[in-house]
């Protein structure tokens, strides 16, 4: 499908590698009349104004793992720092410098022990405002479903594999809650900076479906 | 702290999972007081509810089920659809 | 199929299902800006996480299965505003309908 009103010149795929979602190339659907209609009347009529929108765009444009990664290279590297992460890992974003809203985010320690994944049976609560916006698998059906009952074998489908003697502990995020997982540091990567491990810390790692990675 | 989670089936928003309901865990961590979704999804706010953590074994929830019984499941409940055990 | 005794559709805690498919996408700038009209109404005191939540439930499976996650969202925040008294349906049709008078594409229309 054309993009040429895009900005930019990739064969159909955006720069992290992704398929654009067809929109403004396609033909008009009836959601997104309505998204234009409702954002115009309430501009109109004076509960938003077009500036809020643009700048709430950016703010979510600006929260990616990246944030989540700068938080547990610190961790990684200051006790201190992951004692306060562990105790209210909000506060601890926020002394960070990230914007994180009023979210209540708590974090969840990877040990030799214990695995943490974390999902969302009833809908799709995610740390979005740390990591930015939910991947379309964490979403699906398959992932709310399966990942209560078999968290072993989803994450085996991530390419996880978990040791038999290590537990899985699973975190369904219900209500105000949000998780973020604390990957325990790869050995490969002691004695690195703090910011060259932020690059080992991936999204996935964060959701817990997949350990930390050396930087290709 | 051992605690029930209770089998009722109402209707409407209600955030406390299916799979949980009559199920037995232990507190793992009181969250404090919250917006009753019960009641805030319908316009309606209402008192605020205790909000709790529990820890569940997955032997508990799904029985011979389960992949491995040791496995934990965490999740956050509002008091009111706890009893004590 | 067994009873219906309470568990509804979305609340899928242990159903079987398949395979995780790993694909993902970028967010469309329509999605972007669906939202956005959730957060900030939201904090106008329009609607919450959980009124939201509460019509995307109510608008049931087949919804979750032919729709896009943000077509379901738009549905959903525009139920709430109308509820909220912040539009009326008149005022939204009126205004779909003059939307939709502007092109063919999402481009040409916002």
């Amino acid at each position: 499908m054309p993009h040429d009103h895009h900005d930019h010149s990739h064969e159909g795929l955006s720069p992290s590698g992704h398929p654009y979602r067809a929109d403004n190339d396609t033909d008009l659907s009836y959601w997104q009349v309505m998204e234009i209609a409702l954002r115009e009347l309430l501009i109109k009529k004076g509960h938003l104004t077009a500036a809020q929108i643009h700048a709430q765009i950016n703010a979510m444009d600006s929260r990616s793992p990246a944030n989540g990664a700068r938080v547990v290279a610190r961790a990684w590297v200051d006790p201190e720092f992951k004692a306060a992460l562990l105790d209210n890992a909000g506060e601890a974003s926020r002394a960070m410098g990230f914007d994180i809203g009023p979210m209540h985010l708590i974090a969840l320690e990877n040990t030799d022990k214990v695995h943490n994944v974390v999902v969302c049976t009833l809908c799709s609560c995610y740390p979005r405002n740390l990591l930015g916006l939910p991947p379309d698998w964490y979403k699906s059906r398959a992932y709310r479903s399966r990942t209560v009952i078999e968290p072993r074998k989803v994450l085996s489908e991530f390419g996880l594999i978990i040791p038999e003697q290590m537990q899985v502990r699973v975190h369904d995020s219900t209500a105000d809650m949000r998780y973020i997982v604390v990957p325990a540091q790869p050995e490969d990567s002691f004695g690195l900076s703090e910011g060259e491990l932020a690059a080992w810390v991936t999204r996935d790692s964060m959701i817990g479906v997949s350990l930390p990675l050396a930087p290709q | 702290m051992k605690v029930r989670v209770k089998s009722h089936w109402p209707p409407g928003h209600i955030r406390t999972p299916a799979y949980l309901r009559g199920k037995i865990g232990q507190i793992e961590r009181r969250i404090g007081l919250f917006n009753n979704p019960e009641g805030t999804a319908y316009r309606q706010p209402g008192p605020q509810r205790e909000l709790v953590r529990v820890r569940f074994r997955m032997a508990e929830i799904w029985g011979a089920r389960a992949e491995r019984g040791e496995d934990e499941i965490e999740v956050e409940i509002y008091s009111h659809w706890l009893e004590p055990v | 199929m067994t009873e219906f005794f309470g568990k509804r559709w979305h609340d899928m805690g242990g159903d079987p299902a398949g395979t995780i498919n790993p694909d993902e996408h970028d967010f469309a700038l329509w999605e972007k800006r669906v939202d956005a009209l959730m957060v900030l109404t939201s904090a106008a005191g329009l609607m919450t996480t959980d009124s939201l939540r509460r019509v995307l439930e109510d608008m049931g499976p087949d919804a979750y299965e032919t729709m896009t996650y943000y077509e379901r969202w738009i549905a959903s925040i525009a139920q709430n505003m109308v509820e909220a008294g912040a539009v009326t349906t008149e005022e939204l049709g009126a205004k779909m309908a003059e939307v939709r008078a502007r092109g063919v594409t999402y481009g040409a229309a916002s």
